[in-house]
């Protein structure tokens, strides 16, 4: 072990290995990790957030990649809509993988369970899907979580507004699915109705498996339903519009983006167009330089789109493609990957012309919603097809 | 007008959760066997109808019978794979083994119909029905399902008393080796009997099939509730079951109008606990007299 040249060249041999290590690290791809239903009955839902943020990465390495020449990578996993399974896919692509950025949240209860994982790993977690509100307003600080979508709580104050202005609904009734998103819904619109001051003409809840709704929906007529606000997934929403079908009901129809999330079209009749949803984009909207560029990129990827109206469901992939741009956003303004740097760099992003909206100032000050009820648009069924609203 | 609609919607799906409960009543009454996923054969007989004309584009007046067909055969099956093995050692296991092949066939119609709900439209759900022209709030169809129901009960109830096919049935029932010696084929009988279970809750699910989402997860509350029928018409009875079965449809119904559906099942499931109290051996049911 006296030998000097020995030792020089242990010393040299590392110090290389080292700089070959480091400068891999420096140059390797910056992961994105996304974790979504890509199996069951939300499947489409996943592909439609795979899509766009495909779309975003593709855009973003072709234009030099992120941190000065790093390009970005999807990995994915399903949690099969399971809190359990999201939450054990997590946590492998934050500590095996080392995602930058985690991705992820379709349903909002599996949304929920990764909140902690990725606030304890230190890892921010943008969700491009799941409404629940207590999912950015987690009570975790400093909080690592971000969103581009809707918001429950905005929604609801929006359903009621748009019933108000729109249908000048003076006492609307609630037709809401029996589950924990129809009752977080319950609280808000209740809370949204009392802002404004108007009465309320009842309750109702039904079961996913309920195919006649029309007891609940006499209750309403009975008294004095001027407007229905309507949560509910893509099947029971059906089934209250066939319902109001055969008892001859013309009430309007406002509801939250369940209808948008399957054939509503086919599964709702001939009069699936009386529903009004809320909607966080719309491809057949506003022709903008952004809106070109991305539906001529999904054109190009995926043989499956002919048209805007083959986007489906499109604020999967809008709100998706605005995440994932904001997200490298904050990643160069970080100057690393490191999560809280990555944190804080969500804050300082200034402004960003997307697909959905221009961006000012997305998440500064605290909020860690990007849209709110002021970037919903409205929209209801043309057959298979889904087409904007005009704001009335 | 705001009872009636839902009150003839109950008389339609209860009609419908009788139709399949009568599959409990033929086997029971052949073999003493039940088939416990009859609500998968339901599923079946919506999502094979659905296949059948949407996807392969048959007129429907081909897609209906080829459907109750199919079914039929799929009781075979269940009587082959899930049944005959454990009577043959007189053994009750056939009560998981026809689970368990209930939601295997579940798991693969998930494969290959796929996961999305799909709904089927019919010239009989086009409009609801009018009566001196104020609309009763239902399709043409929610009227048709209790006439099909009465009718296959009545048909069930002539075959078990009035032809030789109704004696045997009773033979078979009463002693088996006895039956078999007589010269009654007691085996074919009971694969037939779950063909013909199997075929009448295909033909209730095709027959709501417009009515309802097509998933292939919808039999699994349709097989409950019918079997909760089956047990309170009392499994001997076909009038019996389907007496059970309108009543827990427009009771259902009822207590959807009333109270909101959040009640409704503990209410129509508490009100089966204290009828069978009240009644061990069904509504119409007789009490057997049990020798050992």
């Amino acid at each position: 072990m006296s030998n000097p040249s020995r030792r020089m060249f242990a010393v040299g041999s590392l110090a290389v290995l080292l700089a070959a290590c480091k400068g891999q690290g420096g140059a390797g791809p910056v992961k994105i990790g996304l974790v979504t239903a890509l199996s069951g009955q939300s499947a489409r839902s996943g592909e439609a957030i795979t899509r766009g943020l495909t779309v975003a990465i593709d855009e973003i390495n072709a234009a030099g990649g992120v941190l000065g020449g790093r390009k970005l990578e999807l990995v994915r996993r399903d949690d099969e809509s399971n809190p359990a399974r999201g939450v054990t896919a997590a946590r492998e692509l934050i500590h095996r993988e080392k995602v930058a950025v985690l991705f992820g949240g379709l349903d909002t209860p599996v949304a929920r369970a990764i909140v902690p994982i990725a606030s304890q790993a230190k890892v921010p977690f943008m969700v491009p899907w799941a409404a629940g509100t207590a999912i950015t307003q987690n009570g975790t600080s400093p909080n690592f979580v971000f969103r581009v979508s809707a918001v429950d709580e905005e929604v609801d104050k929006a359903m009621v507004a748009y019933a108000r202005e729109t249908f000048a609904a003076k006492r609307p009734g609630l037709i809401l699915l029996n589950n924990p998103w129809g009752e977080s819904n319950e609280k808000g619109l209740k809370a949204a109705l009392a802002a404004v001051g108007s009465p309320l003409a009842g309750a109702e809840r039904f079961e996913p498996s309920d195919v006649d709704v029309t007891p609940q929906l006499g209750r309403l007529r009975a008294a004095g339903a001027d407007a229905l606000l309507l949560v509910g997934t893509v099947g029971p929403s059906a089934q209250v519009v066939r319902s109001l079908d055969r008892m001859g009901w013309s009430v309007p129809v406002v509801s939250h983006w369940g209808p948008a999330g399957g054939r509503f079209g086919e599964l709702a009749g001939p009069n699936a167009g009386r529903v009004t949803f809320v909607q966080t984009y719309s491809f057949a909207g506003p022709v903008t330089p952004a809106r070109d560029k991305v539906l001529a990129a999904l054109m190009a990827k995926y043989p499956d789109i002919k048209s805007p109206a083959d986007i489906s469901p499109a604020v999967g992939v809008a709100n998706a493609y605005d995440a994932l741009r904001l997200t490298a956003l904050a990643i160069d303004k970080a100057g690393s990957t490191d999560g809280d740097a990555v944190r804080k760099g969500f804050s300082a992003i200034d402004r960003y012309e997307g697909l959905i909206k221009t961006y000012e100032r997305p998440f500064a000050d605290g909020r860690h919603d990007a849209l709110t009820q002021n970037d919903y648009v409205w929209a209801r069924f043309e057959g298979d097809a889904i087409v904007p609203v005009r704001r009335g | 007008m705001d009872l009636l609609a839902p009150l003839l919607s109950g008389l339609a799906l209860g009609s419908m959760y009788g139709l399949i409960a009568l599959g409990f009543h033929i086997t029971f009454s052949v073999c003493g066997a039940l088939n416990f996923a009859q609500g998968t054969s339901a599923m079946l007989g919506a999502v094979l109808l659905f296949t059948l004309e949407r996807t392969l584009g048959w007129p429907v007046l081909l897609a209906a019978p080829a459907t109750i067909a199919l079914c039929g055969l799929y009781g075979l099956l269940v009587e082959g794979l899930a049944v005959r093995p454990f009577l043959k050692r007189r053994s009750d296991a056939w009560l998981m083994a026809t689970v368990a092949l209930g939601l295997v066939t579940d798991n693969a119609t998930l494969f290959l119909f796929g996961t999305e709900p799909r709904s089927l439209s019919s010239i009989l759900t086009a409009s609801s029905v009018s009566l001196g022209g104020a609309s009763l709030g239902v399709y043409p169809l929610h009227l048709l399902i209790p006439v099909v129901g009465l009718a296959v009960a009545g048909a069930l109830h002539w075959v078990s008393r009035k032809t030789l096919l109704g004696t045997a049935v009773l033979a078979v029932a009463q002693n088996r080796d006895a039956a078999s010696l007589m010269g009654i084929p007691v085996s074919a009988m009971i694969a037939a009997a779950f063909a013909v279970s199997s075929a009448l809750a295909g033909m209730a699910g095709a027959l709501v099939a417009p009515l309802f989402t097509i998933q292939p997860d919808m039999g699994v509350v349709l097989g409950l509730k019918a079997f909760a029928v089956a047990i309170l018409g009392g499994l001997k009875n076909p009038w019996g079951i389907m007496t059970a079965g309108v009543l827990f449809g427009v009771v259902e119904a009822a207590s959807a109008s009333a109270l909101g559906s959040g009640y409704t099942q503990m209410l129509t499931f508490g009100l089966v606990i204290l009828a069978l109290a009240l009644r061990p051996d069904g509504l119409l049911g007789r009490a057997e007299v049990r020798k050992v």
